[in-house]
């Protein structure tokens, strides 16, 4: 089990990072990007052990992802979402698209509309996940940094009232 | 310069930020935010965008004329999404002024920020085999979903190159990742054809389309989430159908 979770990591790091290169991200990006992907893959993996079902385990996933992306991207001062996209890769339904797509050319529509749905509610949640670790984030900066927007903002209006 | 030609220059570099972020695969929100961020930061509080993942609408209120561009291309192209956002953030806060800027993004407009196209497809091979071990493959069929991948996503950039039809590009890289998988399995190289394709086609499948296709739901940009589903959807149609091309036979 332990040498198991072992090998996920390596390889997911390695997936993500291909990934990374695939979509070009820039490159003192790429190894973080393995990082945000191994960790939400991790996560996945764990919880589909623990009977998790795959839609909550991707939602559980994609949060996490989010929640690291969001760190690296402040850190580096680039748009979360060069880490959010390959770190959401490991997660996302390719394999179910795809293989919805084989039935339905096939003319298996049952297993076509299952398949369809299942890629639906994964992405769905992938989605969701995503969306509300964002917005979650922003509430907390919100009230952490409370003093120093409202400063930043006051300075703001004060020099387009000299600009004015 | 007078405040005609100032106004004219924001448009203009305004549009500009904004088209090569939706080029580059930002999401819809995103550049909105940027463009109106930057209008800010020039003291245009009164404009207005509508963007779409085909065209975007600009429109700085009554000082300018409304200006359209259309988006032909869409690809994946982190590194420029974040130049792009690089230099929007520096207008912002006032590091450089709007000219810099301009000539700044046409600079990046012009540079191909991609690496090699040899690496590209190493990477792909080195996905594709990856998604073995962590999808419960066989350890065997690694080397077989290695060449599939790579060369089916040199196929499609060469087809891509040639032809500039996204739908035909994937269905002939589709189908040549089904060919090389079948041979595989026919040549007691690979197990299970199935892993190795689905492997093999992860580099070229909408997976992150159809992420972000809902996500721009959930934020309010019906258009585009319904425009980025239906690119997804063709994507997915094209990848599933060169693939039973060969399995048919």
């Amino acid at each position: 089990m332990d040498m198991e979770l072992v090998i996920q990591l390596i390889f997911s790091f390695i997936f993500t990072a291909c990934f990374g290169v695939i979509f070009n991200a820039p490159t003192k990006a790429i190894p973080y990007c393995g990082f945000v992907g191994a960790i939400g893959w991790i996560i996945y993996y764990v919880l589909i052990q623990f009977n998790v079902t795959e839609v909550q385990a991707s939602f559980i996933g994609a949060f996490v992802v989010a929640i690291v992306a969001q760190i690296f991207a402040r850190r580096f001062k680039m748009p979360m979402i060069i880490f959010n996209v390959s770190g959401i890769i490991p997660l996302v339904p390719g394999g179910i698209a795809y293989n919805t797509m084989r039935n339905i050319v096939e003319l298996d529509y049952n297993m076509g509309i299952q398949n369809g749905m299942r890629a639906f509610m994964i992405s769905g949640a992938i989605a969701m996940g995503l969306v509300f670790a964002e917005v979650i984030i922003q509430l907390m900066m919100r009230m952490f940094k409370t003093g120093r927007t409202s400063m930043q903002s006051f300075a703001r209006a004060k020099r387009r009232q000299k600009q004015g | 310069m007078d405040k005609e030609q100032q106004y004219e220059l924001a448009l203009d570099c305004l549009l500009l930020a904004g088209q090569m972020m939706m080029e580059s695969g930002a999401e819809t929100y995103r550049v909105e935010d940027t463009m109106l961020r930057m209008a800010r930061s020039q003291n245009i509080e009164d404009a207005q965008s509508y963007v779409t993942p085909t065209g975007i609408i600009l429109s700085l209120g009554k000082r300018q004329v409304t200006k359209i561009t259309s988006i032909t291309t869409r690809i994946t192209d982190l590194h420029k999404i974040a130049k792009v956002n690089n230099v929007s953030r520096k207008l912002s806060v006032q590091m450089i002024t709007l000219e810099e800027a301009y000539d700044e993004l046409r600079l990046i407009q012009k540079t191909n920020y991609f690496l090699p196209v040899h690496i590209q497809a190493l990477a792909a091979s080195i996905a594709s085999s990856c998604f073995m071990v962590l999808f419960n493959g066989y350890w065997s069929d690694m080397p077989a979903a290695f060449v599939a991948g790579g060369i089916g996503f040199m196929v499609m950039l060469v087809i891509q190159e040639m032809t500039r039809v996204k739908f035909f590009s994937e269905f002939l890289a589709a189908s040549v990742v089904g060919l090389l998988a079948s041979l595989a399995v026919h040549f007691n190289l690979g197990t299970e054809m199935d892993k190795i394709i689905v492997g093999a086609v992860m580099p070229l499948v909408p997976g992150l389309l159809i992420t972000n296709a809902v996500r721009d739901l959930m934020a309010g940009h019906f258009t585009a989430g319904i425009a980025k589903g239906a690119e997804a959807f063709l994507t997915a149609f094209a990848i599933g159908s060169g693939i039973a091309v060969i399995v048919a036979f």
